[in-house]
């Protein structure tokens, strides 16, 4: 087994772990000092009010360059866009533009206090307006909200409008219906708004099934939460039925964005019939992640649902932007504007892309995914084969059945092939799922390079089963001990005593 | 395309793997009657020398903050950020990650998210902490809804000393049904003591304030605290924690959770976000927690890593019986944060404590000496206080902007304020809040008095 090992290349650099910050440097270790106070001051106690600090503080104590290095070694273990290719099927893991960095840190952005009057702000609101001009052409939904913070943020926002349109018109209902084949967060959004939530399978294809939807809708479902393309990359082809059936009971449709990547110039989500939808501006329109945020999730709606909107939205008169509310507003999501920083990356995104550009980037995502699925279709079962939109779903099922190698055994043998593993057991409907999604910013020889790993950890798994298990061998730590971070928690370090 | 790396070469070669014609072909399953056959419409790309311009064309019609003297704070504060944070922030091994669904190659975000946690712990006195949530906004509802589940009660207590927009976010949230929320007005800038006896009862799950408040003045946390305690109500408090090294935490006296919006520990104020949202706990209710937390194991080899833990509380398994519909937090911030706390230490953060108190102490001495703005109050405060201007407080901000200054955040401009927050106070259009961090100088400041004494 060794020798096997052994040719396999290394997805970082083999660096053991690190100590934690606060067992680095000594006590004495100082990195950045306040200046000198140059103001008269009374005791702390008296201006306090008795209320100074007398519990114990243990923070790092660390000199810059201990600093560096610290985070230079927690960086070597981390894996990136940067790093290589990170297929996460419904996570839209594209590059991120360097200069949209560059663009956010510009003082007269990041300078920015959220409190400064409008005609010190225009800059600023100028740039939300266009964003929001912008998305509202993707969307085909022509009033946007740019406060939520993340996608889930979003869906939360969207069904609140929802539910201050249904209760303004003396017809509050209890229930949304969301498809078995929904991310988690439908759901659990719902119940955030006080709803119940009605689940629905998918039919045989992979699309909403009719009969199911129709036996659910009546006039006390509020709304229907549907992902198109959905999560299995494919594009349902009863949008329109399934919208104004919907609709025909005075319910309205919510559109999750997670796969907007798909269709951006190729259809509008607004021209399906659907009332809202949330835009991930960290996946569709190429704003890091971050490590798990930062993102963004504005959404958009029809004019008929534009009063409800969080406020204040920025408004153009003329050449002057101001910040206004809706009429009926629902309120506040979050503090402030929404996530300015992601704002200011997103657009910079479709000023450099232009309509055209947006276009090609989803064509190219569609094409690099059906790609992938052609060049993996014989080493793995694909449940639902039709051509697929930027995302594609395949099932370990087989190597399970034949091999006993399940799908979280190839995630992580993936991993000693140098390669990011694509989502794993999800959407939850197709048995040890693998949920590929390449994006437009791959190469050929990338998708290549990836698509070899795949049938390589497939004719592994047929010829040395017990190598997968074990895996992976090569990174800098091997598989977690997920049971004991459990029945043992250990969340915070605790300084001696 | 400069972001798309596959020439016409291969995409002729992979369409011919697909077995399609065109790429338009791999469309047809979208039907005709929605297909946008205009294209969209929106100009051309530009190029990167273009676009570049153009950002720093809309920046340079802003005039921020950070270009004026400003005491303007509200929420959002002009801390001073130490370079080598920004420099950790731009390795692309940390911004251009994802979540860390897979611990074996994401070391580098779980353990600068455990050491984060630690932090947070640190500065709140508390138990737990989770990976951080959106901002201290979402921070401080998601603590309201926890509190529910703790107590199985649905109606909570928030005092009106609390920031407006926080308020009016939990208002929001709780319209759509799943919270009651009873606002307790102020007196003397801080929560009204009697006016909160009448409304705290047994039906109540949580008390939620902020000290320091809105108003920068300092609670009586001993006695809020017992006071939800004695009606088996969670106490909630917000703190500021660029003030931890300096301010008691309300852990001493018996919060059961804690938040913050964390901005002012090296993220900049970036137009009012991305900011990040501290949450802290008692061991006893983390099963109750909202959002991501990295907890420290072992990998197969017996080597310490970290993973993220206590997933059963999340969407992604308990669907709509999760804790929150949370499924990201703001790790980015949170590396800020982290970076930022680890280059002052203790003795930094004391230093930019022991500043801001001393500077806001020392402006609102001198700005009450010019005669044009009188106290509402005399209640301890930290690095924030009120005053309310006795010339128009619009005019009053107008005039000193054009002298360079923001002077202050005027609370009426604050969305949710209502004058009725402010029962003892009669001019609340004429209120300003004024925040003075470590970066003011003495010379600044005594300049801007002598600004406003002038006018």
């Amino acid at each position: 087994m060794t020798e096997q090992l052994a040719h396999t290349p290394s997805i970082a650099p083999a660096r053991g772990p690190r100590q934690l910050i606060f067992e680095t440097g000594s006590l004495e270790s100082r990195c950045v000092e306040v200046p000198a106070l140059d103001v008269p001051s009374a005791s702390m106690e008296e201006m306090l009010g008795g209320r100074v600090r007398q519990t114990a503080l243990a923070l790092p104590h660390v000199t810059e360059v201990e600093i560096a290095r610290h985070y230079a070694h927690l960086a070597s273990m981390n894996f990136g866009v940067d790093t290589g290719m990170y297929p996460l099927g419904s996570c839209t893991m594209k590059y991120n533009p360097r200069l949209n960095e560059d663009a956010v840190r510009l003082d007269g952005f990041a300078g920015m206090h959220p409190s400064q009057p409008v005609s010190t702000s225009q800059g600023a609101l100028a740039l939300m307006a266009g964003l929001a001009d912008a998305l509202a052409e993707v969307s085909g939904l022509p009033a946007v909200t740019l406060q939520p913070a993340a996608g889930a943020h979003g869906e939360l926002t969207a069904i609140m409008v929802f539910r201050a349109f249904h209760t303004a018109n003396g017809d509050p209902r209890t229930r949304v219906i969301i498809p078995d084949a929904a991310h988690g967060t439908n759901p659990a959004t719902v119940s955030m708004c006080g709803y119940e939530v009605t689940t629905i399978a998918s039919d045989a294809s992979g699309g909403v099934d009719m009969d199911a939807l129709r036996a659910a809708l009546d006039t006390d479902v509020a709304a229907l939460m549907l992902t198109n393309p959905n999560t299995l990359g494919l594009f349902d082809p009863n949008i329109t039925e399934i919208t104004s059936a919907v609709h025909a009971v005075g319910a309205l449709a919510y559109c999750d964005g997670a796969n907007l990547n798909a269709i951006m110039g190729k259809a509008r989500p607004g021209d399906m019939g659907f009332d809202a939808m949330h835009i991930n501006l960290h996946k569709t329109f190429s704003t890091p992640h971050g490590g798990g945020g930062p993102g963004a999730g504005p959404v958009c709606v029809t004019e008929a649902l534009a009063a409800y909107l969080p406020g204040p939205v920025p408004v153009r008169d003329g050449d002057v932007f101001a910040l206004e509310w809706p009429e009926h507003s629902i309120g506040r999501v979050r503090g402030s504007h929404g996530n300015f920083g992601v704002m200011v990356r997103a657009y910079a995104y479709i000023l450099a892309l232009g309509g055209a550009g947006l276009r090609e980037a989803s064509e190219q995502a569609v094409l690099s995914a059906n790609y992938l699925k052609s060049r993996l279709r014989d080493a793995y079962d694909v449940p639902y084969d039709r051509p697929c939109m930027h995302e594609f779903v395949l099932s370990g099922a087989r190597q399970r059945r034949d091999f006993g190698v399940r799908t979280l055994d190839i995630a992580k043998r993936l991993l000693d092939h140098g390669v990011h593993p694509p989502t794993i057991y999800f959407p939850l409907i197709v048995d040890e799922a693998i949920m590929i999604e390449p994006t437009e910013t791959e190469s050929l020889a990338d998708l290549d390079r990836f698509a070899e790993a795949m049938l390589s950890v497939a004719a592994e798994a047929a010829a040395t089963p017990d190598l997968l298990h074990g895996a992976p061998y090569t990174t800098p730590v091997r598989r977690l001990d997920e049971v004991r971070a459990v029945k043992q928690p250990d969340l915070r370090w605790r300084p001696r005593t | 395309m400069r972001f798309i790396p596959v020439s016409c070469e291969d995409r002729e070669s992979m369409l011919r793997a697909v077995g399609c014609p065109n790429v338009e072909s791999l469309f047809d399953s979208i039907p005709d009657s929605v297909r946008l056959h205009g294209g969209l419409d929106l100009p051309d790309g530009l190029s990167e020398m273009e676009v570049d311009a153009r950002m720093r064309g809309l920046a340079g019609a802003n005039v921020a903050a950070t270009s004026l003297v400003s005491f303007a704070g509200a929420g959002c504060y002009d801390h001073y950020i130490p370079a080598v944070v920004d420099h950790i922030l731009r390795k692309p091994e940390f911004f251009t990650a994802y979540t860390p669904y897979q611990p074996e190659v994401s070391q580098g975000t779980l353990q600068s998210i455990y050491e984060f946690q630690t932090m947070v712990c640190e500065l709140t006195g508390m138990d737990v902490a989770n990976a951080s949530m959106y901002d201290g906004a979402t921070a401080f509802v998601e603590a309201g809804l926890m509190a529910a589940r703790v107590t199985r009660r649905h109606r909570v207590v928030v005092s009106a000393a609390v920031h407006p927009e926080w308020r009016q976010v939990l208002a929001t949230y709780a319209a759509a049904g799943v919270l009651e929320v009873v606002t307790v007005p102020t007196a003397a800038g801080v929560t009204d003591a009697s006016a909160l006896t009448a409304v705290l009862d047994d039906s109540v799950a949580a008390l939620m304030l902020a000290s320091p408040t809105f108003y920068g003045t300092l609670e009586d946390l001993a006695s809020m605290c017992a006071a939800a305690r004695a009606v088996g109500a969670l106490a909630i408090v917000a703190i500021a924690p660029a003030l931890s090294a300096v301010l008691e935490p309300p852990s001493v006296h018996g919060a059961d959770i804690v938040v913050a919006e964390g901005q002012p520990l090296g993220n900049p104020m970036s137009f009012g976000g991305p900011g990040i949202g501290l949450f802290a706990a008692r061991d006893m209710h983390l099963r109750q927690m909202p959002g991501r937390i990295v907890g420290r194991t072992v990998d197969a080899d017996g080597t310490p890593a970290f993973v993220l833990t206590m997933q059963t509380r999340e969407q992604h398994i308990r669907r709509e019986k999760a804790t929150s519909n949370i499924c990201s937090n703001h790790a980015l911030n949170a590396l800020a944060a982290s970076v930022y706390l680890s280059a002052t230490g203790v003795a930094g953060l004391e230093g930019v404590g022991r500043a801001c108190v001393a500077k806001a102490h020392y402006l609102r001495e001198r700005l009450l000496a010019t005669g044009r703005f009188e106290a509402p109050w005399d209640t301890p405060f930290a690095h924030e206080f009120a005053l309310v201007s006795k010339i128009h407080a619009t005019k009053l901000q107008g005039s000193l902007l054009g002298a360079g200054y923001l002077a202050g955040v005027r609370a009426a401009d604050i969305s949710g304020f209502e004058p009725s927050d402010l029962p003892d106070i009669d001019r609340t259009d004429d209120l300003l809040v004024f925040a003075v961090t470590e970066k003011r100088t003495r010379a600044e400041m005594d300049a801007f008095v002598q600004e406003v004494a002038s006018l």
